[in-house]
């Protein structure tokens, strides 16, 4: 394009992780290496290892409403009206059709379709006791559809689905609707029920990919040589997004700048990562920001901890950032609280938005065992890391059928 | 079963599908949609938790008959008996 785009920054955050339902909470547990990752009974597989959040979602919802609706929508309910709250926006003074709802999912409708078939099993499967809620529930844009209504928001509300690349494409997708003026905010994000279907879990065992470890604090543990396989969570975070001239004329408070982001797509497996894909990816985010390799700060992982998957992911890093990025540090949010799913790229980017004020870059936990072949130079482990400079963060997150996406946030300069 | 237990089985009912309601000045003589929060929706629930819990059968022409705790009671009543409840 020949013209300037607009600049779109972040004015809010408001998020649920299975460590922590706020922001500062969230930051805190990072820093304080506190995993939220605990034992789950799961339907027909017993006890798996899972990120529960404990939200509470009548503050947000009557109870008819949490019946009736989805986890999907009781979690975007409640980080969308944090995240509200956080803006300061006067919902009475904003036009309503101008707010935009743009939320990522890996999946929807799996939860309840799955409850149904139980609860039908339970009459000898007579379809006369399917509920009449199944559609609604189970409709792609459900998660964002029940937020329009909990907030009367009559703009575009709809979900994106991008596998577990979807947190991200929920901030890109705001981001080129903002530019394109066709919205005046966003709320923006992912979500994940994830942890209510058993057959992520028993795809994830059936495929040798579901973690296992004694102590579930441990089992999410991306880079250690004992690693065996992803943490299922659930969790969302959703942002509000504005051009920078409208949070400025509100004199928002102002998280940071999207500076640059990029999707493509694998075209070579269904399950398997390609890491000259991903690495393309990072560069063509880079270039989109105007930015060099040396110029990002942080850069968090996708790595779900599945023994091929970080090995391929640290190929395409090492690619970048191999050599000359002596400012760039490298963690990952998953080994704290799991793989939130549709809500991964928009929870860990959360986690480490606080480290341009902070200035303390969270760690990778778990790693008692580092595996060579995901040493890359930079990688913060274990501990929390002070640093002189964060600037910017590139937020990699990865998903099935061969998406990828990167989003680079810098710090806000006027 | 007496007519007062099946306006018992229909509260414990409706408590369940309207459960941010409260139900202790409910008039049996009065429409539940005139005294609680009730959409067509919830309607259905009820139905369909009489169906699930105590396999009675409404159909959809019968519906007015549940428009107050006292129509329950003399709709519901026989079919419950019906049953040997």
């Amino acid at each position: 394009m020949s013209y300037p785009l607009p600049r779109i920054v972040i004015t809010s955050i408001g998020l649920t992780a299975p460590n922590g339902n706020s922001l500062a909470d969230y930051r805190q547990n990072l820093l304080n290496g506190v995993s939220g990752v605990q034992p789950l009974d799961v339907r027909y597989m017993g006890k798996c290892l899972a990120g529960v959040c404990d939200f509470d979602p009548l503050k947000y919802q009557k109870r008819k409403e949490v019946r009736v609706g989805t986890r999907a929508g009781s979690i975007s309910i409640y980080c969308a009206r944090e995240a509200v709250a956080d803006a300061g926006w006067d919902m009475d003074a904003l036009e309503r059709d101008r707010i935009g709802i743009y939320i990522g999912t890996t999946e929807h409708g799996n939860v309840e379709t799955e409850n149904e078939i139980y609860a039908i099993s339970q009459f000898n499967y007579d379809t006369k006791y399917w509920s009449h809620y199944h559609n609604p529930r189970t409709v792609a844009n459900n998660p964002a559809g029940e937020v329009s209504l909990n907030l009367g928001i009559t703009g575009p509300a709809y979900a994106i689905g991008a596998a577990c690349a979807a947190g991200n494409l929920g901030l890109i997708h705001a981001t080129q609707m903002l530019r394109l003026g066709e919205v005046d905010q966003a709320i923006c994000g992912g979500v994940s029920e994830s942890i209510h279907t058993f057959g992520i879990f028993a795809g994830f065992k059936s495929q040798g990919a579901l973690a296992t470890h004694e102590d579930p604090a441990k089992a999410s543990r991306p880079f250690d040589k004992d690693r065996n396989g992803i943490v299922v969570s659930e969790g969302g975070a959703l942002y509000t997004l504005e051009r920078l001239d409208d949070a400025q004329k509100r004199v928002a408070r102002i998280y940071g700048e999207i500076a640059g982001y990029c999707v493509n797509s694998d075209a070579s497996d269904y399950v398997l990562p390609n890491p000259t894909r991903q690495t393309e990816c990072v560069r063509k985010a880079l270039r989109s920001a105007g930015m060099e390799a040396a110029d990002i700060h942080i850069v968090n992982t996708h790595a779900t901890a599945t023994p091929q998957g970080d090995i391929q992911e640290c190929g395409a890093l090492r690619d970048v950032f191999g050599e000359g990025c002596p400012d760039t540090n490298i963690n990952n949010t998953k080994s704290f609280i799991g793989h939130a799913m549709g809500a991964a790229g928009a929870l860990e980017l959360a986690g480490n938005i606080p480290s341009f004020g902070d200035l303390v870059v969270h760690p990778t936990i778990n790693v008692d065992n580092l595996d060579p072949q995901c040493a890359l130079p930079g990688l913060v482990i274990n501990q929390p890391k002070s640093v002189a400079k964060v600037d910017t963060i590139l937020n990699n997150s990865f998903g099935m059928l061969g998406i990828n996406s990167t989003l680079i946030v810098k710090r806000f300069i006027p | 079963m007496t007519k007062e237990e099946t306006k018992q089985v229909m509260i414990d009912i409706i408590a369940d599908v309207a459960s941010d309601e409260d139900f202790t000045n409910i008039k049996p003589d009065v429409r539940l949609r005139d005294q609680l929060e009730l959409d067509s929706m919830d309607f259905l629930d009820i139905v369909m938790e009489l169906r699930k819990r105590h396999n009675i059968e409404v159909p959809e022409a019968e519906y007015p008959q549940l428009a107050s705790l006292d129509s329950c009671a003399e709709y519901l009543t026989p079919k419950f008996e019906a049953l040997g409840k």
